[in-house]
């Protein structure tokens, strides 16, 4: 069995009291659970405070650009499906920077967990309202109230049939931690968009905020029933809804590709006579 | 220009199939011993529109394309119009007696009659062409076999048919000169566009991950790719904009695999900050650039050569990087291989400078070899180091030993953020100042593997034409009409123009005149080789209106002084 401490404990760069820290904790809880040790594991994230979750537990890193965690994850998994691969990142970077890769990601259904830490905010560049801010929440960026709708990304991936669709809330440890396992488990594209507040620069939407809110669905909750799905996703106001909201049966990305075979392609064998064969297709002869 | 060489062009709508008609009629030709150089001019739209196939064939070497035209196949009234100003004065239309009416130098047949119910017209084209051209009958046939053999009988029977009665029709009707006769044929020839051997020598490199948008002139580097994935297990993805193509291509190549990312100037725009993330996370990325007119969307479907700069510069901070530019076919291929095997070499971005006119630009090959080819270098699969592998231990060479994740136990950190040896985010100043040196002494080693530049001509020339890229052809064509004349001339031709080898042709001496002959309307290349040499290179023969070079287009303007 691997134990959570194979993860390591470092010093982090996030405030006192941020919802970071419970996420960091539920994410090694999940992966011990799962038995994975640090080098079956690669984290792809972006840029912003979530980001940077990667370099606090030991496993494979690959820390990109603003936005890009989704490409980056997704050619991660085509050159090597043995590897666990789990895209971390912000609100900002998912939903706002990273949207076209985010819609992209939930129509090619391929196997990566991708957990978002939303705290309703952009927090590393100092209290900006994100795309998931409420409409009129009065930022210093947005001193009249954010001017649009706010972006609800379970919305989205459940009316897309996105493959594994959750919400959970860092102030709910356990239960996020057994999301994040289910998210991994889930053989194809999983969101787990994660609830946090960020101390120090949402002040509306705050730990107890959340806690008021945030209930778990019932044991009688079907996650298959799409159309129960499509209702729970729409859920925002006095309650939020956490759990699986959504858990799909589609064909998981890559087999229609004609050069796929499930293996490493850093194993590929470089082969002459094959080679050879297609340039003497173009022999005129 | 050599008489044994002659301009064949075929016009008309998109739709018409005459890239179809191009394609067999170039096979023939090189199966009839002939050399082509292929211009294809098209327009951006499906449907309609004036596009033009060019082949330009002799027995002799031919090095470019040409504007007068021997032979036109005029598929509608308007090709009829538009190129009559530049047929040669022995040139002969050919066409339907719908669009053309036989006069001098006219030849109107009924294509629509001889092409039947089924509407066999490009075959019916091709065999007026074929037979006028005195090209052998079962060559042609064989050209049939070979497309349309594999369908039903009935189709090929109906083409055959249809190729039969366009010979007939075309029986006894002569050119006003003699057709150029072909070599004994050679059998180890390919027929090979641009972007073919692009995904050739992508093949020859090992490049097992491709992602892309499509954009023109890149797109048709995917095709054979996509043909021969299942066989050589190259796994290829359309993804949803540029900005994806990069990052997954950098994900790929951080997982092991060997990447290649094909696209235009205005999706490499998009790309550049992968590019740039490439270069700080070590990552190999090797970039084809198929240029086409800019700014913006400019002209889609021509050429030109005005995206050095931004490649040379493409990606925010400072770090080591190459750009090749082939001028051929054999180059294509070649440098594609080398600029994969460079870019996982020195572990960051390296590109590839091509244009529409090359890219689409069919040429008879020897054909390609793979034999000798070594086995790509990949990232490696154990870890046998004596420490704790560090992603970015800090080398004299600059280049650390790449790990492919998840294949062994060792962790590989990868970050975008400065980073110490071991890939984990820093913002220690003296961390910074190691890794920014460390990164940058790669140069050396681009530098060290820098390739000299072509020189062809007098070795201490009065005229020298300084070109890069797909000019090449044009400019030796120029040259040769140069050493006809007597005048003591050279080329010089970079088919890599970063890190830039200079060469004694280019040095001042008196009486010489230097010129820099590139496709860009402000001298690109020109300025670069003055940064690097420290002198000025005034005169230059610039093309900017979407058309490739031809050799009569730098002699006007050399005669003028450029």
């Amino acid at each position: 069995m691997v134990d959570k401490s194979a993860f390591g404990t470092f010093e982090t760069a996030w405030c006192p009291g941020c919802g970071n820290h419970m996420i960091l904790d539920a994410l090694k809880e999940g992966l011990a659970t799962l038995d994975l040790s640090p080098h079956q594991v690669v984290l792809v994230s972006g840029i912003g405070q979530a980001a940077k979750t990667p370099h606090y537990l030991r496993a494979n890193v690959f820390n990109g650009l603003h936005g890009r965690s989704l490409p980056v994850a997704t050619g991660m998994k085509l050159a090597n499906p043995d590897a666990v691969v789990v895209a971390e990142s912000g609100d900002g970077c998912h939903y706002g920077e990273g949207g076209n890769h985010f819609l992209a990601a939930l129509r090619r259904n391929i196997d990566i967990t991708v957990l978002v830490h939303n705290n309703q905010i952009y927090g590393l560049t100092k209290g900006q309202a994100s795309p998931t801010t409420a409409m009129g929440q009065v930022t210093k960026a947005q001193p009249g109230g954010a001017p649009s709708e706010p972006f609800n990304p379970v919305q989205v991936a459940v009316a897309m049939g996105g493959g594994f669709v959750a919400r959970g809330f860092s102030g709910m440890k356990e239960h996020l931690s057994d999301l994040i396992c289910q998210a991994i488990r889930h053989p194809g594209f999983s969101l787990v968009d994660i609830l946090q507040p960020c101390v120090s620069f949402n002040t509306v939407n705050t730990f107890g905020w959340y806690k008021k809110r945030c209930t778990p669905l019932g044991e009688e909750y079907d996650p298959y029933d799409r159309a129960r799905a499509v209702q729970t996703a729409e859920i925002w106001g006095e309650t939020i809804p956490v759990g699986v909201i959504f858990k799909g049966d589609r064909e998981r990305f890559a087999s229609k590709l004609p050069g796929w075979d499930g293996r490493p392609l850093v194993t590929r064998p470089f082969d002459r006579e094959k080679l050879q064969r297609v340039f003497d297709g173009f022999r005129v002869v | 220009m050599s008489d044994s060489i002659r301009n064949i062009v075929i016009a008309g709508e998109a739709g018409q199939g005459l890239v179809t008609i191009g394609q067999m009629l170039v096979k023939g030709l090189i199966r009839s011993g002939h050399e082509v150089v292929v211009t294809q001019g098209y327009h951006s739209r499906i449907r309609g529109g004036h596009n033009t196939f060019a082949v330009r064939y002799g027995a002799g070497p031919v090095h470019g394309p040409v504007r007068e035209i021997d032979v036109l196949v005029a598929l509608n009234r308007e090709s009829v119009d538009l190129h009559a100003p530049d047929m040669a004065d022995d040139g002969m239309m050919l066409g339907d007696e719908a669009v053309l009416e036989s006069g001098p130098g006219r030849k109107s047949f009924a294509l629509q009659e001889l092409s039947g119910d089924a509407g066999y017209e490009n075959v019916v084209a091709l065999g007026v062409l074929g037979s006028v051209l005195g090209i052998r009958h079962e060559v042609l046939r064989q050209e049939l076999e070979e497309r349309f053999g594999a369908k039903s009988e009935k189709i090929r029977n109906e083409n055959f048919q249809a190729l039969d009665r366009a010979r007939g029709a075309a029986q006894g009707v002569t050119l006003p000169f003699v057709p150029p006769q072909g070599r004994v044929p050679d059998e180890n020839r390919a027929m090979v566009n641009g972007n073919e051997a692009i995904a050739l020598g992508a093949m020859a490199a090992g490049v097992n991950f491709l992602s892309y948008y499509p954009m023109t002139p890149a797109t048709s580097i995917v095709f054979p790719l996509l043909a021969h994935a299942q066989e050589l297990k190259i796994v290829v993805e359309q993804v949803e904009d540029e900005i994806s193509a990069v990052n997954m291509a950098v994900g790929a190549s951080y997982g092991g695999a060997t990447c290649l990312v094909p696209t235009s100037g205005g999706g490499f725009a998009l790309m550049t900050e992968g590019v740039s993330l490439a270069g700080m996370t070590e990552t190999p990325l090797c970039v084809v650039v198929a240029q086409r007119p800019g700014p913006a969307t400019g002209l889609p479907t021509r050429t030109e050569q005005g995206d050095l700069n931004l490649v040379l510069y493409a990606g925010h901070g400072e770090f080591p990087r190459a750009v090749f530019a082939p001028g051929s076919i054999e180059e294509c291929f070649r440098l594609t291989r080398l600029a994969v095997e460079l870019a996982e070499r020195v572990q960051g971005p390296v590109f590839l400078l091509t244009d529409q006119f090359l890219a689409d630009s069919y040429r008879a090959v020897p054909v390609f070899e793979a034999g000798e080819l070594s086995a790509p270098a990949r990232a490696l699969t154990a870890w046998e180091g004596d420490s704790p592998y560090f992603r970015y231990t800090v080398t004299e060479t600059g280049v650390s030993a790449r790990l492919a994740p998840c294949v062994t136990e060792s962790l590989v950190v990868a970050d975008s953020d400065e980073h110490s040896e071991d890939g984990h985010i820093t913002e220690d100043h003296a961390v910074r100042v190691t890794m920014v040196d460390k990164r940058l002494r790669k140069e050396r080693i681009l530098d060290e593997a820098g390739l000299a530049p072509t020189v062809e001509g007098d070795p201490d020339p009065d005229v020298v034409l300084v070109c890069w890229g797909s000019s090449l052809g044009p400019v030796r064509e120029a040259l040769e009409a140069l050493e006809q004349l007597g005048t003591s001339a050279a080329l010089v031709h970079y088919a890599q123009v970063w890190p830039l080898v200079p060469v004694e042709q280019l040095a001042k001496r008196k009486g010489r005149r230097v010129v820099v002959v590139e496709g860009n309307a402000t001298g690109q290349f020109a300025d670069l080789l003055a940064r690097k040499l420290e002198r000025g290179f005034p005169e230059r023969i610039l093309r900017y209106d979407g058309l490739p070079f031809t050799a009569r287009y730098i002699l006007d303007r050399l005669d003028k002084g450029a």
